[in-house]
């Protein structure tokens, strides 16, 4: 399937950049042997991915971005001493951090220390393999991208836990013990949601939920509200993001797994972490807002663009929620992983699976009626959170976020039996 | 407990290194997987002999100390001790001296309770934010010190029989003016955490003290309100002309965290009250009494008490007619408000006693003198 554009095939295109990369392997398949155009082409993948959306982003949105932004929530200014804006404080950060010391304690299980970092590097990389940048600038279109995805962002999970069982540090225990509890528990509430949105689109290819999404002019996101509000959940979860970023609770644990870690170990993990972030954002805006395209300006902007902007406003919805919410505890977060996530995830798929028997048997599959589906599917949404939070006792009526006032010093006055009187 | 996976306790220490210790105090305590089983608090890293030296200086030479006993909040320190030396050499305060040691106890109580409600929404995990906030407001209190007393941490501003200076002539368009904006970011500051589902189920019915325990522990403050029990040293025994202003107790429900934190934030806005009256009926006159430099109080002791930013201040001070106190001591109401750590934390998970001690609000500083 090919979406029109302004762009040329030319190599000198950059409107799509996949113009230039299959220029070097057509002119690299002539001269060289057969093998070397494959890796080649891994490499150019990786490299161009890297060097046009991931690093810079990570640097100057994930690192810049998320502190003047904090610091603007925090009515601060954050960085802005080197450089114009404080633009240069990532690489000052990084220079420093390769600068710096990295220590082991003597009791650490070296080895196991020394991999934690590099391992949880890895899938950071991997997993743009499957996000479509553009209509053709896609390194692997593999049919079943959505559970490729799935799997490779759940690897970190395994190296958090070796840092933090290596240490041999009981904040680094706590931490390691946390994530892997929330990251089991929060799995199971994400792949059901993106359950729903593989059943409506019946595909598992990335670059195919996009252009169904084209197809269509709906994003999922309409689609399956409840679905992405629950990914977004699941997905700051296992990402530690600041309301359930109870694996490095600073206020508790110290740095959770990151304990004992410095130097250029902690800042892979610090960047990648970034980096998981800004993948779960890529993934999101792919299969929940409409990937590249942006309802017809794809054919004027270059798509990767788009998707690079789309990536950016996501992720800035885990800056926005660091900077205002509390974090909650481990028990209350796996209870609401499994008592409340789980069950909406379950009552969305069974939603969204009668949707598409009754859109495919008896509308035959007819446009319009996915907008019907949206909008009885946003109204569901908001009917089950409220409705299920209700049926597990939340009262918000019956806070009294204000004291009782009295006037006169005295003993104990007792609390009046309170009926359900207002706030 | 009848766990198939058999598991022990172990002891970790929280502190004296600890981002959420605020400061250089420990606890010990034992967990079972996330449950607290055991805590103990050990103190004594900030130890820095006050009551003992305060026995080698002039009266007057002692009140720096006070500053730096608790350090958030001098004026009140101040205070409480030029009250115990003027209840045992019989010195009597102006009544403009009165009114501005109101202001100042009031503005270092406001300033106190940002930086306690701050901190305290720090250790439940809001990342930064309303800490950043109230320090933002806590600074223009700040400034109004500076005005005033030259400092801004360590005022050292009251005197025995008054206050240093009298106010400056921008104080008061100053002060009425933050007293106007003060309401606002108050209100701001509940409409980011007061009904906030994650700060709610974070700190109610957590740390539970109920009225009992807080009367037989002798807690003070934000902490025995919190608990349902209406006593306010401003009530109950009224200074520097307290009973004139027109103001509430703010009381909580059960107890819990989330109890204190409320009274906090209401004692803000009652405080905002007290100083508006304050500056409304500021009388004219001296502001300080004449007290000899070299002060030799009668033979005899006094216990004067104030009601601190967290609870009932101390001081008691035994004169031997000599130029310096002969016994000087202070009941700090963190250390005595934190004797309840055990039965706050014991029962709850570790992040909870990171909250219990963040809602008692501790200054090691005061704890250890």
């Amino acid at each position: 399937m090919r979406v029109q554009f302004l762009a040329t095939d030319n190599w000198y295109d950059l409107r799509d950049l996949s113009n230039l990369s299959s220029a070097i392997l057509d002119g690299l398949d002539k001269i060289a042997p057969q093998g070397v155009v494959y890796v080649a082409a891994a490499l150019i993948g990786f490299v161009a991915a890297f060097l046009i959306f991931v690093l810079p982003s990570q640097l100057f949105v994930g690192v810049l971005g998320e502190r003047k932004l904090i610091g603007r929530i925090q009515s601060r200014y954050g960085p802005n001493r080197v450089g114009p804006y404080g633009v240069l404080q990532p690489i000052a950060d990084a220079l420093k951090l390769l600068t710096k010391e990295s220590l082991t304690p003597v009791a650490a299980d070296r080895l196991v220390m020394y991999m934690a970092p590099v391992l949880f590097v890895m899938p950071a990389v991997l997993m743009w393999a499957v996000i479509p940048f553009g209509p053709n600038m896609i390194f692997a279109d593999i049919p079943v991208a959505l559970v490729y995805f799935l799997a490779i962002s759940s690897l970190p999970v395994l190296a958090s836990f070796m840092a933090g069982w290596s240490h041999n540090n009981k904040y680094s225990l706590f931490g390691a013990m946390r994530i892997v509890a929330m990251a089991i528990s929060y799995e199971i509430p994400l792949v059901l949601s993106l359950l729903g949105v593989v059943v409506l689109t019946e595909t598992l290819s990335l670059q195919e939920m996009v252009f169904w999404q084209d197809r269509f002019d709906i994003w999922l996101f309409a689609v399956q509200p409840l679905a992405m509000i629950i990914y977004f959940i699941a997905v700051s979860a296992e990402l530690n993001r600041t309301p359930t970023d109870i694996a490095e609770a600073e206020s508790e644990i110290v740095a959770g797994y990151l304990t004992e870690y410095s130097g250029m170990k902690w800042g892979l993990f610090y960047g990648m972490d970034i980096g998981y972030a800004l993948g779960a954002a890529a993934f999101g805006v792919t299969v929940f807002f409409g990937g590249w395209t942006l309802f017809g300006l794809e054919e004027w902007v270059p798509a990767w663009m788009i998707f690079v902007v789309k990536v950016w406003a996501f992720y800035f919805l885990f800056i926005w929620t660091r900077g205002t919410l509390p974090r909650l505890r481990i028990d209350q977060l796996m209870s609401f992983a499994w008592k409340y996530m789980l069950p909406l995830a379950l009552f969305n798929l069974l939603i969204i699976c009668t949707e598409r028997i009754l859109w495919t048997d008896a509308f035959d599959g007819d446009k319009p009626f996915i907008y019907l589906f949206a909008i009885a599917n946003i109204i569901f949404a908001g009917l089950l959170i409220l409705g299920w939070a209700r049926l597990l006792g939340y009262r918000p009526e019956r806070t009294q976020t204000r004291p009782r006032m009295v006037q006169e010093a005295g003993g104990y006055v007792p609390v009046a039996p309170a009926r359900g009187e207002g706030r | 407990m009848t766990s198939p996976i058999k598991s022990e306790p172990f002891v970790i220490n929280i502190g004296p290194q600890h981002p959420s210790t605020h400061g250089v105090f420990r606890m010990k305590v034992t967990v079972d997987g996330e449950q607290v089983v055991d805590a103990e608090m050990v103190i004594g890293y900030l130890h820095r002999s006050m009551e003992k030296l305060a026995e080698e200086r002039t009266y007057t030479q002692n009140i720096p100390f006070t500053d730096r006993t608790d350090y958030l909040s001098s004026m009140s320190n101040n205070l409480g001790y030029c009250l115990a030396v003027e209840k045992l050499a019989g010195i009597d305060v102006p009544e403009r001296g009165q009114a501005i040691r109101v202001i100042m106890a009031e503005l270092q109580r406001i300033a106190s309770h940002f930086m306690a409600l701050g901190a305290f929404t720090n250790d439940t995990g809001a990342w930064q934010t309303p800490v950043m906030w109230c320090l933002r407001e806590r600074e223009k209190v700040l400034d109004l010190f500076e005005m005033t007393s030259g400092a801004r941490l360590t005022c050292n501003y009251m005197r025995i029989g008054g206050v240093a200076f009298d106010i400056p002539k921008d104080f008061e368009p100053a002060t009425r003016k933050l007293i106007k904006t003060l309401p606002g970011f108050i209100d701001e500051l509940e409409g980011l955490l007061s009904g906030n589902e994650i700060f709610l189920a974070r700190t109610k019915n957590v740390a539970v003290i109920p009225p009992d325990l807080a009367v037989n522990a002798s807690l003070a403050g934000p902490m025995l309100r919190g608990s349902g029990i209406a006593w306010d040293l401003r009530k109950a025994d009224p200074y520097c002309g307290y009973e004139k202003y027109d103001f509430a107790i703010p009381i909580g429900y059960q107890g819990d965290s989330y109890d204190r934190f409320i009274v906090r934030v209401e004692e803000l806005r009652q405080s905002v009250k007290i100083i508006e009256q304050a500056l409304d009926g500021l009388p004219g006159g001296p502001h300080s009494t004449q007290v000899p430099l070299a002060l030799r109080p009668p033979k005899g002791e006094a216990y004067a008490r104030v009601e601190g930013p967290r609870g009932e201040l101390g001081y008691y001070v035994v004169s031997d007619e000599g130029p310096s106190p002969y016994r000087f001591h202070i009941r700090p109401p963190s250390l005595i408000n934190l004797s309840v750590l055990k039965e706050m934390t014991v029962g709850g998970s570790v992040a909870d006693a990171i909250v219990a001690l963040g809602s008692v609000d501790i200054v090691v500083g005061e704890i250890d003198r």
